[in-house]
């Protein structure tokens, strides 16, 4: 199997790092090897974070380069378009619906796009689009974003659902957790 | 037993399998982890020091007596650090002693990009450099290996990408090593003095010649012959991109950066036919294989500045990238990071920003101040340098600079190099106004202890040194608390001390937003009540990540307050809005309130 490559994407706070972790640790559930790459420190403040998460028989680099990605997961909708040439021209996106805007846009300097789903279907085949904020709070925890998002991104995956779940199992406390396993189904039926 | 490790987990997990049971650090992106790391582990002791230099000097007397210590900081920490390194280097130890210096390429949260490993070659030292997490946790026993049996100090060097990388270790059983720690008395080899000094300056080079030799029989400096069309010589992370687009190639892999293998390398270059020395940042193997008399490319055809990626190695060797298709260009508002809602820097910033004055920066949270709408920061060097700097413009401004000048330092910060300058503007009548932005803890590396916040690195309770008493100590006669929340009292009292001559100290304090610990309760979110707001944008101006301009569709209609077209309304996103309540003081029209 060559290596492929997943790239989750979004802001500081998203959770995004965690889902990273629980996808890496399905991957080594499935017995494969996997590396996964992020950048934290000044990101983590409301700036840009991304999530390179790469697997196969033998992982090198766990950084993708462009044109490399099987997989965009992307938790914030105008953030979709600054990894869009990551992908393969087949490759597969998921994408929240939640906007978060940037200074720029606050402050009336600049203008958050309209046109981002379309625009990005115009480009690519596979494009899956989810209200993943509004799933998580119908799952009881509006925190539960990343886990709404994985489920999506596990429909995308010929990874068995047990694998998922014993995995999440572990991920989170049991306070935590009913609400997560269910925000989780809720985005793999997406 | 497999298990998913970032390369600074696997750097702690690594000293703690080969029995290292002591390690210093000041923590700093990307290094801080492994410290974290490291203090979970039983029986060992892990300490913050204020700062490198006393890490440094702490793992130098721990090694001395014996004990196998590791010393872990960021690129620029070993700067602050080099003072003792040069001359242990002269020394050696007792027990063993290993460096780890986490370089930052592409300056993701640093000021400078300074590549470490010419700290190696200067200082006379050994450098390893692993390539991934697995490696991370190999070499740094191998690292502790050459220190215990070259008697010498020994760097194991990072990158942001290493270290903040996860991928799979296999983990092993904890060794128990001996105690061998007991006072021992050597005058000659650890008195440096000139006498001393120049026999130990001797025992150096006789070291570095036994290393070169060992670098050639050193495993971890790997060949892999295949295609002898393209050799790379490389290590560390930029080893995985070149694998990962030319698997084919020839590789040295360098698991010893410093000294390099120079036999190796001559027959390398012997059975390929063009070779390429592949290295992030300054050409640190290249100008040493050229100095061989071996014909390289390198910096050449590969970047100076910022990280590597798969596709800069593939563009770089073969001219360009297998892009299958170029997308549309886009321009999009960028998305930079920024003060949190609640952060108490805001309301400082926001009030110094407005003061027409010169704010001299440094290193921590609020350096993201300088950005539009708060413009609250002018200058940052290092770790330390606002008071100094203060100091200085204010002596060379004279009467120009009288109440001009101000020096903002956070309280980790000014624990960790900003003593001493203090010091220094009391002692040389300085004029300049230092706000020390004490949020109770190490913020911008994510809530570390420090010598004020009562806790150690380890959890254990112990004092905390009285910022006030501290400054006071200094020689500092006015020294004033305000609370950043409050706009007004902020203002005035920054006013009051910079119309005071002499020099004088604002302590501004309140807990970080995110630092559960000492937060205090949250405020109920604020929204804006559309009929109140006037559309004067003062809100705006704190650039709080919920406040957002709103552009109304038809200024001309039915909006029209007072006579004058309002352009648009503010609104604030409940979801993330703390209740500070900053915005909700600037309002003159009492437009902001609290949620229904």
């Amino acid at each position: 199997m060559d290596t492929k490559g997943i790239l989750i994407a979004g802001v500081g706070g998203q959770g995004i790092l965690l889902a990273s972790d629980i996808l890496c640790r399905v991957m080594m559930a499935a017995d494969l090897d996997v590396k996964k790459s992020e950048v934290h420190g000044m990101a983590q403040r409301g700036g840009c974070v991304t999530s390179h998460v790469r697997y196969g028989q033998k992982v090198y680099s766990p950084i993708a380069r462009k044109n490399d990605v099987d997989i965009l997961v992307s938790f914030e909708k105008m953030d979709t378009l600054r990894y869009l040439d990551f992908l393969k021209p087949e490759g597969t996106i998921i994408i929240n619906t939640e906007e978060l805007y940037p200074p720029d846009v606050n402050l009336g300097d600049a203008v958050y796009p309209e046109d981002i789903i379309e625009s990005v279907r115009q480009l690519f085949g596979i494009v899956k689009v989810v209200d993943a904020t509004g799933l998580a709070v119908r799952a009881g925890n509006i925190r539960a974003v990343n886990t709404v998002l994985l489920g999506t991104l596990s429909s995308c995956l010929p990874l068995p659902l047990e694998l998922w779940e014993t995995v999440l199992r572990n991920a989170f406390s049991p306070k935590l957790l009913e609400a997560n396993l269910k925000a989780f189904q809720l985005g793999r039926a997406v | 037993m497999k298990e998913l490790l970032s390369g600074n987990e696997a750097i702690a997990r690594g000293a703690y399998e080969c029995g290292v049971r002591f390690a210093a650090g000041y923590p700093g992106t990307p290094s801080t982890e492994i410290m974290e790391a490291f203090a979970t582990y039983e029986g060992v002791y892990a300490e913050w020091a204020p700062n490198e230099k006393v890490a440094m000097e702490v793992g130098i007397g721990a090694a001395l007596a014996g004990a196998r210590v590791m010393v872990v900081m960021k690129h620029v920490g070993v700067n602050v650090a080099a003072d003792p390194l040069f001359t242990v280097s002269y020394t050696g130890i007792s027990g063993a002693l290993v460096v780890v210096s986490a370089d930052d390429p592409s300056l993701h949260s640093s000021q400078n990009e300074q590549d470490n490993r010419n700290y190696a070659k200067f200082m006379k030292i050994p450098m390893l450099e692993p390539s991934d997490s697995q490696e991370a946790k190999e070499f740094i026993k191998l690292a502790f290996e050459i220190s215990e049996r070259f008697d010498t100090p020994v760097f194991l060097r990072s990158t942001t990408r290493v270290s903040h990388s996860k991928s799979v270790v296999t983990l092993e059983a904890p060794k128990t090593m001996e105690d061998r720690t007991a006072i021992r008395f050597d005058a000659e080899k650890y008195v440096m003095v000139p006498m001393n000094a120049r026999k130990r300056r001797v025992e150096v080079e006789k070291r570095m010649r036994l290393l070169e030799a060992f670098a050639e029989s050193f495993p971890e400096n790997r060949m892999e012959i295949n295609d002898p069309e393209v050799g790379i010589i490389t290590a560390g992370m930029p080893y995985h991109y070149a694998k990962d687009v030319f698997p084919n190639y020839s590789y040295v892999k360098l698991g010893m950066v410093h000294p390099l293998p120079v036999g190796l390398i001559r027959e390398f270059a012997s059975r390929v036919r063009k070779l390429y020395a592949l290295e992030e940042l300054d050409p640190f193997i290249e100008e040493q294989v050229r100095a061989l008399g071996i014909e390289v490319t390198g910096k050449a055809i590969f970047p100076y500045t910022n990280e590597f990626d798969p596709g800069i190695v593939e563009r770089a060797i073969i001219g360009h990238d297998k892009i299958l298709r170029a997308l549309p260009e886009r321009q999009l508002p960028l998305r930079p990071p920024n003060l949190c809602p609640g952060c108490p820097h805001r309301g400082l910033f926001y009030v110094l920003g407005r003061l027409k004055v010169f704010i001299s920066g440094d290193i921590g949270c609020y350096t993201l101040s300088f950005m539009k709408p708060l413009d609250g920061l002018h200058s940052c060097i290092c770790m330390g340098a606002s008071i100094g700097m203060a100091h200085g413009m204010s002596k060379a401004l004279g009467e120009k600079g009288r109440g001009k000048v101000v020096g903002v330092i956070g309280d980790s910060t000014f624990l960790h190099s900003g003593i001493t300058p203090l010091l220094n503007m009391a002692y040389n009548h300085s004029d300049a106004l230092i706000v020390i932005c004490d949020n109770l803890t190490t913020a911008m590396t994510g809530m570390q202890e420090h010598p004020a916040t009562g806790f150690t690195l380890q959890g254990e309770k112990t004092m905390g040194v009285d910022l006030a008493k501290l400054v006071r100590a200094l020689g500092i006669k006015s020294v004033r608390l305000v609370d950043p929340y409050d706009l007004k009292k902020t203002r005035t009292v920054l006013k009051e001390e910079l119309a005071k001559p002499g020099p004088s100290v604002v302590i501004s304090r309140r807990a970080c937003v995110l630092f559960k610990r000492e937060k205090l309760p949250p405020g109920k979110p604020l929204r804006v009540d559309p009929e109140k707001c006037t559309g004067c944008r003062l809100c705006l101006g704190l650039g709080c990540p919920p406040i957002a301009w709103k552009k109304l569709v038809d200024p001309s209609g039915d909006q029209k307050k007072e006579g004058k077209k309002q352009q648009g309304i503010a609104v604030i996103d409940l979801n993330i809005c703390s209740g500070c309540g900053l915005c909700q003081q600037l309002c003159k029209s009492g437009a902001i309130v609290e949620q229904m």
